[in-house]
């Protein structure tokens, strides 16, 4: 072993956030005090980002099987089957700490990582999605992050070359010290030529692909893992900076390497880069590895081992090369101006041997350091319960009409237009259904099927009650996707926390994870890939518990995708679901009232199935003209956001049964507003199914007129909702101009 | 109508391009790479297809205006031969000294993708005999940077010359600073060169073919260009 590389001493060990236990268990694994290099491999492979030591044992209870999973957790990216020998793989990951740190870096790197995670496995991107949640409006910093991460996201993704087509945007006071980018990639491949990480065989290359190493992001993972205190700024070296060209490039040398037959096993260079990478491929196969770092391309000189282990830098693969086929892969990324080099080769040991300049850096038991990381039952109490509130003890403060013109053009509610026309929607050619609606929808290559794809939580209902929350987050993706007319088939999860180490935080995890545990079964919904962030903390304030959940669904015919739009005159309205008028936790209560308090909706899962099998049904035999799932502000938002996206308004009937302001703002889950030309039909297909259907009024004029109350009209109802945020994010403020200077080098597309 | 689509590295619509091409032509486009220094034999038309060639780490284009091949795409343009240059094609072909003028970050300074209108100018060109003079056709844009600019003598020259071909305009075809979605001066959106056979242009016609994407006003201009091969056949 070298000699000259720092001792090891309990502040070096802190540093590398391994706790004096963990350190211990080294010891007694290796038998011996770590090298350096050593330390930074453990803290590396055993912080939270990569070993999932503190959810393992929870998410292990998550349903992540059907017919149509072709690959549950564990690889990059879930697959699944979609018939006609096609595999969708797909998976979302999040880049919080990094994007608060580096706004715009920050977040086009993590939209480079996760095209990674599904191209590695053999996929065209076909799609990106991300879900944003950020700080107060008044908070001095909002802006810029928004400003910045949009422009990274779209600087990575339209230069790469893939469509973002959907996501979604929320402001929260929770969020001001730590922001959350969670993106998510969805890519095409055929079913019978997936690519996985696992290593075969003894003696065959390992092969360096892509961009070179450098220093950036030494310590991402480690970083990540961390809450935040007053030192975030300095924090700005762990950033990455992403390279959408290169890339683009990798993308495609990488599909042109698997199709002519030259890869036995590749893995994405991601968090903690050379070191996760090398390990999981030898670990998964059962197999040692032993790397050469004097081989590895290298974009400066006298990088040591530590340094190339640690490194995150961005645009590079690891893959294990059948031997007879180097030259012809070694001709494939030439042209591609890209780096190949042969940096190491598979071993019968089972040790993870680093070399560089003649010294062995590091001599570890590569099962242990992937497999056997520790694993926490952490200790996590309940979420204290919240009183169900009576809507009658609830005085309104403001008309009906009022209060739907504040909250159709509120932060949380209004048009995302400002994001996502700074995302190329359109490149490809496939697109059916752009950004704004329930889900997106694309076009499968040829057609004649489509995919609908669609990212949600509401934080707020998981604070409140975590297991309600969780299974909240997965019913209403499987709720967006039917509302497209497409079959949910399997999610996503990303799950956004605190601090682990507290226990209330924990009771949150534990809880999320329990409700989406149980939506996932009850609505035949699998998890087939997640990522979990923990830390999400600054000084102590943790934000609000976000699991993301991304859902995929099929269509037979993208033909036959249904839009939220009204679509003509004279159509009747009628609302699909049950309503008590719950306000508990509604963006009435909170925003017109300023009240958050409350217990979140519950969800009835046999009625949620239920109204959604329904609702698909009435979709593939053309009996309804519009459909659109009643989510954050109730009925009468989306009632406006149809009328909204069709320029036609509405006649309403009053209310009788409940009151007012709960019938109109209550969000009661399981439910969807729909449009038909023929209401009888539908209501006969209601009765037959069990399923309650309201007719509410017709379509027609240019005015939302609704019982008594003050009408509005459409065009007024568009003023407001599409002004909030470009009017927000003109505002001279500081942070402004950061973001908008950081999107400088995005051109043409 | 045989055509070649030049494949820089960092272009990404090169594979939307060949699928408009083969839907309206019936044939399958050649993909040209950039280090190659001839075009197949009997090539038609020449396609520069949108993208970021060489990640737009330079000036946008101005790495691939260099590229081996665009010898042979000079030469081609020089013996009559048509070129269509989209987006980063646009500017490429602007760097490349076939179009005059250049491309400016947008005024707003952010990338913008939406569908916008466009009035075509004319009608008598190769590359607009599908589209009548005056009308309004809707295809989206993705840029950041799609802002023409040009000194006054040359913008002179290219409106005296009638070689503004598309114009960004309301529905209803009215040239407004509200519908000019860059700040491109007199509201350019494509150009051609004196000769009128290279047409540089910042929309995607080739993303509106398909009824799948909601409009199919692209058409004309790939129509319009199979029937002008048709009828010089």
């Amino acid at each position: 072993m070298k000699s000259n590389e720092p001792v090891i001493t309990s502040e070096l060990i802190a540093e590398h956030g391994l706790k004096p236990d963990e350190y211990a268990r080294i010891e007694k694994l290796i038998g011996r005090r770590p090298t350096f290099t050593e330390l930074g491999i453990f803290s590396a492979m055993w912080n939270e980002h990569c070993s999932y030591k503190s959810s393992k044992v929870h998410l292990r209870t998550l349903p992540t099987k059907a017919p149509w999973v072709i690959q549950g957790p564990g690889e990059n990216a879930g697959v699944i089957d979609i018939g006609d020998g096609q595999a969708i793989v797909f998976k979302m990951e999040s880049h919080n700490h990094p994007s608060y740190i580096e706004p715009y870096q920050g977040a086009a790197t993590g939209v480079g990582g996760i095209l990674r995670d599904v191209f590695t496995m053999g996929a065209r991107p076909i799609a990106c999605l991300n879900a944003l949640s950020f700080g107060d409006p008044k908070h001095p910093k909002t802006r810029g992050l928004v400003g910045g991460v949009v422009a990274g996201i779209g600087g990575y993704g339209n230069s790469f070359g893939v469509p973002t087509v959907g996501g979604e945007v929320r402001f929260h006071r929770r969020y001001d010290g730590n922001c959350l980018v969670n993106a998510m990639a969805v890519g095409l491949a055929d079913a019978d030529k997936i690519f996985y990480s696992a290593a075969s065989g003894v003696g065959m290359p390992i092969v360096y692909l892509g961009s070179k190493t450098g220093r950036d992001g030494i310590h991402g993972a480690s970083m990540a893992s961390a809450v935040f205190g007053a030192d975030t700024e300095d924090k700005r070296p762990t950033v990455q900076v992403g390279d959408p060209f290169s890339e683009k490039l990798l993308l495609e040398a990488c599909l042109e390497i698997m199709a002519k037959g030259c890869v036995i096993a590749i893995q994405d260079m991601g968090a903690a880069g050379l070191t996760c990478s090398a390990v999981e491929m030898g670990a998964k196969g059962d197999l040692g590895v032993t790397l050469d770092l004097d081989k590895v391309p290298c974009r400066e000189t006298g990088m040591s081992a530590y340094e190339m282990m640690l490194s995150e830098s961005q645009e590079r693969m690891l893959m294990v090369l059948k031997p007879e086929k180097e030259k012809e892969a070694e001709a494939i990324f030439r042209k591609w101006g890209l780096d190949f080099a042969i940096v190491g080769e598979t071993t019968p040991s089972k040790r993870f041997i680093v070399r560089h300049g003649g010294d062995v850096m590091a001599d570890l038991p590569i099962k242990e350091l992937g497999d056997e990381a520790p694993v926490y039952d952490r200790p996590h109490v309940e979420s204290p319960k919240h009183p169900v509130i009576d809507a009658a003890s609830i005085t309104p403060p403001m008309a009906i009409a009022d209060a739907l013109e504040r909250l159709i053009g509120s932060p949380d509610l209004c048009s995302r237009r400002w994001v996502w026309e700074q995302y190329d929607h359109v490149i490809l050619g496939n697109t059916v259904q752009r950004p704004g609606g329930d889900a997106a929808v694309l076009r499968i290559e040829a057609g004649p099927k489509g995919l609908a794809l669609t990212s949600d939580v509401t934080p707020r209902y998981c604070e409140a009650d975590p297991f309600e929350g969780g299974q909240q987050a997965v019913a209403e993706a499987w709720r967006n996707l039917s509302a497209v007319g497409a079959r949910p088939l399997a999610l996503t999860d990303n799950l956004n926390f605190g601090n682990p180490e507290r226990p209330e935080i924990m009771g949150q995890l534990v809880g999320c994870i329990r409700g989406i545990g149980e939506a996932a079964r009850a609505l035949d919904f699998p998890i087939v890939s997640g990522n979990v962030s923990l830390y999400n903390e600054t000084n102590g304030r943790a934000i609000l518990p976000t699991p993301t959940i991304g859902g995929v669904g099929l269509l037979n015919d993208f033909q036959k995708s249904m839009t939220l739009a009204f679509k003509g005159e004279g159509e009747a309205i009628l609302v699909v679901g049950d309503a008590t008028g719950w306000l508990g936790q509604s963006l009435y209560l909170r925003d017109i009232c300023g009240r958050e308090a409350g217990a979140p909706p519950p969800l009835d899962l046999a009625a949620e199935k239920r109204n959604g099998d329904f609702i698909r049904g009435l979709i593939a035999d053309e009996l309804v003209t519009a459909a659109h799932d009643i989510a954050d502000g109730g009925l009468l938002v989306a009632l406006a956001e149809m009328a909204i996206a069709s320029g036609i308004g509405a006649v309403l009937e009053a209310p009788s049964r409940l009151a007012a302001h709960a019938f109109w703002f209550g969000e009661d889950q399981g439910r969807y507003v729909i449009t038909a030309k023929d209401a009888n039909i539908v209501a006969q297909h209601a009765k037959a199914a069990g399923v309650p259907l309201t007719r509410l009024g017709a379509t027609g004029g240019k005015v939302l007129a609704f019982g008594t109350e003050r009408p509005i009209t459409v065009a007024l109802l568009k003023e407001r909702h599409e002004g909030w945020l470009p009017a927000y994010m003109a505002g001279a403020a500081p942070g402004l101009a950061s973001g908008a200077a950081a999107a400088g080098s995005g051109a043409a597309g | 109508m045989k055509s070649a689509v030049v494949v820089f590295p960092g272009i990404n619509r090169e594979r939307d391009m060949a699928r408009a091409l083969k839907l309206m032509s019936g044939r399958e486009p050649a993909m040209v790479w950039h280090a190659d220094h001839e075009l197949p034999a009997g090539t038609d038309v020449v396609v520069i297809p949108g993208g970021f060639s060489y990640g737009d780490y330079l000036r946008c284009g101005a790495i691939a205006a260099r590229a081996p091949i665009m010898d042979a795409v000079r030469r081609f343009a020089q013996n009559g031969g048509l070129v269509l240059a989209i987006c980063n094609g646009f500017q490429i072909a602007c760097e490349a000294g076939l179009l005059p003028g250049v491309l400016m970050r947008n005024a707003q300074l952010r990338f913008i993708c939406r569908d916008v209108y466009l009035r075509v100018e004319r009608s008598d060109t190769p590359f607009t005999r599908g589209y009548n003079a005056g009308q309004v056709i809707r295809v989206p844009i993705a840029h950041g940077e799609g802002n023409y600019i040009a000194d006054g003598e040359t913008v002179a020259r290219l409106e005296g010359e009638g070689r503004v071909l598309f114009r960004y305009s309301s529905p209803d075809g009215i040239v407004d600073p509200n519908w000019n979605h860059n700040g491109a001066m007199n509201a350019i959106a494509g150009i051609i060169n004196e000769r009128g056979n290279v047409l540089g242009m910042m929309p995607h016609p080739e993303n509106h073919v398909e009824a799948v994407m909601g409009r199919t006003d692209g058409r004309g201009l790939f129509a319009g260009l199979v029937d002008h091969f048709k009828l010089a056949a």
